[in-house]
């Protein structure tokens, strides 16, 4: 009974998370209680503001769509082994070089420039986070690090462009890129208030499980991640698989950022550098590094932000407390992880 | 559309009311419920916590009912959490405070025409922007400018020390109007200028003031986010202070001089009040010590007493209208003359909002 069996394994892969989550929202419900907050009041207030509505819903998909993107960026070289956290540098480059374009070129129609500004970001976020995988590889800089410094080399390069050379002169108070042409911003999905970065970071996903799942290259990347030397002995390039991945995973960032200038933010601006890039990291723990599981995860991540609202609303609670919620979460998937 | 026609209707009853009624007694009307979002944490001794506190004393006004939510980032996160303040919670004036937020409230408008919309910052455009946004912003370098008395007072090295965020326009006046209240004190006074590089670099913004201190600076201020790393630092090396966007004194009450802030209390009574009684909203608003929108703190045993005198003249002169900081001959700190000696700029004044230099005795240069 392969189906049997599959669903088996699905559920057993699910349980770590299930249980971390589950024992995370009850230490949460104790800390509520300990500052005489009702935890029952509180969770049912984040129930609503995360899956309560149509409006809620679509609010927890609206944040879910970077989330995926800087999710893969954390899962991809993960796979090979490797573990990256510079994910925020590459979303800001992405979406510079999207902000870019709309300097360069502005007069390309849009079924133009959505290619092109979507493959700049891919180029430059992938280049980033490949630049990571190539330092580990060959100069064996370690890859957190590495990829973590670079992040801040990134912004660091983002801000010196949008606040010098690339400056838009109109924007006095908030250095911010020239304006994309109103025909380049990017709609919302029929239906919907979620972009269509939702969508891609969906497909994108679905097309990582397929290629991990199902190609030898997607084999050969998680022999590689399973066991390095074994992946040389057997003659795999395991060098140009883990770099391969880094820029894999890098472009998916510089993509996430792309569609924040292209259908959010209308420019480049320091308000792209909001921590997508770093929630990203526990979506991907979250969804064990499986592709698949990465959407349901960006989903719960999302309406846990969403969430927060309703809570600084009706309750009065800090926003730290799903900052709380999202450390406890994160705290005990690796404390069930070693189990 | 129902929330819109509820939005409505209670604005007429609130008319009705007001005109009915002695003030008061409107609270059996549909209470207004004001939403207000920021950037930041609502307590953070700073840019946040001046909007805050503005925000609650709303609270104690009849018929008000005020939601809140802080840490909101300049994302899409903006228009959803002012969509839920207006679905959910029914309000029908957002206070938008941070100055990134206002793409996403521009956004939002049309959709909601009934709700009011007032963003801090000053961005508004008429033919551009929606006619239910509206802007505000407050000429608080009137306030350095005294807080640069204050220094100036206090001083023994004459070196004066600025720890600024970005080399935007608003920041550039603060620092030169810091400077040029201090060198009325003394005309050989300096002010030394560091730049962070964003608005929330607490780490960076220690290191500055040490270093300032190392050089023997001995009066500070700041235009960052939240100045309470600044205030905090300064005390511990000796030095004076001079507060940026809220009353820090608490924090170091033997070495705060004196302080810049916001009172936004002022512009949000009156936004209140016009939302009450349907007036037209304000869709551009700007003002100064003049019209309540800023102050100083309160003086310390620490303020000087020549200091305090002389501010409270300037204050006096700049109250009734016949003080301009920003008067030629004025040079550039690299000796180039930026307003010419016949020409004095009022507050008013829209090339100040361009501005792009640093006076004359600044050290330091605008980076990029």
């Amino acid at each position: 009974m392969p189906i049997l069996r599959r669903t088996a394994s699905v559920a057993a892969g699910a349980l770590p998370t299930t249980l971390a989550t589950a024992a995370a929202l009850a230490l949460f419900a104790l800390f509520l209680e300990l500052h005489g907050v009702s935890a029952a009041r509180a969770l049912g207030l984040m129930w609503q503001g995360a899956f309560g509505s149509m409006f809620a819903l679509s609010n927890t998909l609206l944040r879910a769509a970077p989330l995926m993107l800087t999710a893969l960026c954390v899962l991809l070289p993960a796979r090979a082994g490797l573990i990256v956290i510079g994910g925020e540098g590459a979303l800001a480059l992405g979406g510079l070089a999207a902000g870019s374009l709309a300097i360069a070129a502005p007069t390309l129609p849009a079924a133009l420039a959505w290619p092109l500004m979507a493959l700049a970001a891919m180029l430059i976020g992938g280049l980033w986070i490949g630049a990571a995988g190539w330092l580990r590889q060959h100069r064996g800089v370690n890859e957190t690090i590495g990829s973590l410094l670079l992040s801040y080399l990134g912004i660091a390069l983002f801000n010196q462009l949008v606040e010098g050379p690339l400056r838009d002169p109109a924007s006095l108070n908030k250095p911010s890129t020239l304006p994309l042409p109103q025909t380049w911003m990017i709609g919302t999905l029929p239906g919907t208030d979620a972009h269509w970065g939702f969508a891609v970071g969906a497909v994108a996903c679905v097309l990582t499980w397929l290629v991990l799942r199902w190609s030898t290259s997607g084999f050969a990347l998680n022999v590689c991640g399973g066991n390095p030397q074994a992946a040389r002995l057997v003659g795999l390039p395991v060098d140009r698989l883990v770099i391969g991945a880094c820029v894999a995973g890098g472009a998916a960032a510089g993509l996430a950022g792309m569609f924040e200038v292209a259908a959010v933010q209308g420019s480049a601006n320091a308000s792209l550098m909001s921590g997508y890039g770093t929630a990203g990291i526990l979506v991907a723990f979250a969804a064990r590094q499986s592709p698949l599981a990465v959407i349901v995860c960006a989903v719960l991540v999302g309406g846990i932000g969403a969430s927060g609202s309703l809570l600084q609303r009706r309750l009065g609670l800090p926003d730290a407390a799903t900052l709380v919620l999202q450390g406890l979460i994160f705290a005990n998937l690796l404390a069930w992880e070693a189990l | 559309m129902s929330v819109n026609r509820r939005q409505f209707l209670a604005s007429t009853a609130a008319l009705a009311a007001t005109a009915a009624l002695p003030f008061g007694r409107v609270r059996a009307a549909e209470p207004l419920v004001v939403g207000a979002l920021y950037v930041g944490p609502h307590d953070d001794y700073g840019y946040n916590q001046a909007h805050a506190l503005a925000v609650a004393r709303l609270k104690t006004l009849p018929g008000i009912e005020v939601v809140e939510q802080e840490n909101v980032p300049e994302t899409v996160a903006v228009q959803k959490v002012m969509e839920a303040m207006i679905v959910e919670d029914g309000a029908g004036l957002i206070f938008a405070t941070s100055f990134g937020y206002f793409p996403h409230v521009v956004k939002l408008a049309p959709k909601y025409p009934a709700v009011r919309f007032a963003h801090c910052g000053g961005l508004w455009q008429a033919g551009r922007d929606p006619a239910n946004v509206g802007s505000y912003f407050g000429y608080i370098d009137e306030c350095q400018y005294l807080n640069g008395i204050a220094a100036g007072h206090a001083s023994r090295s004459g070196k004066l020390g600025f720890v600024a965020a970005k080399p935007i326009p608003q920041v550039l006046r603060n620092i030169n109007a810091f400077t040029l209240g201090a060198r009325s004190v003394r005309p050989d006074i300096t002010t030394q200028v560091i730049f962070t590089g964003d608005w929330s670099m607490p780490v960076k913004e220690a290191e500055a003031t040490n270093s300032l201190a190392d050089q023997g600076i001995d009066v500070v201020t700041c235009h960052v986010d939240s100045p309470k790393v600044l205030v905090e630092t300064a005390a511990k090396r000796g030095m004076f202070v001079c507060g940026y966007h809220a009353d820090q004194s608490v924090l170091a009450p033997d070495a705060y001089l004196t302080g810049a802030e916001w009172h936004w209390e002022t512009v949000y009574s009156a936004y209140v009040t016009a939302a009450r009684s349907g007036a037209p909203f304000a869709n551009l608003t700007r003002g100064g010590l003049q019209d309540g929108f800023v102050r100083m703190s309160a003086y310390t045993a620490a303020t000087p007493a020549a200091a305090v005198r002389q501010i409270d003249q300037t204050r006096a002169a700049m109250l009734a209208g016949g003080f301009d900081i920003f008067r030629g001959p004025l040079l550039d700190n690299a000796g180039r003359t930026v307003i010419p000696a016949d020409t004095t700029l009022t507050q008013t004044d829209i090339t100040l909002e361009r501005m792009d230099y640093l006076v004359e005795g600044v050290i330091g240069a605008i980076p990029g």
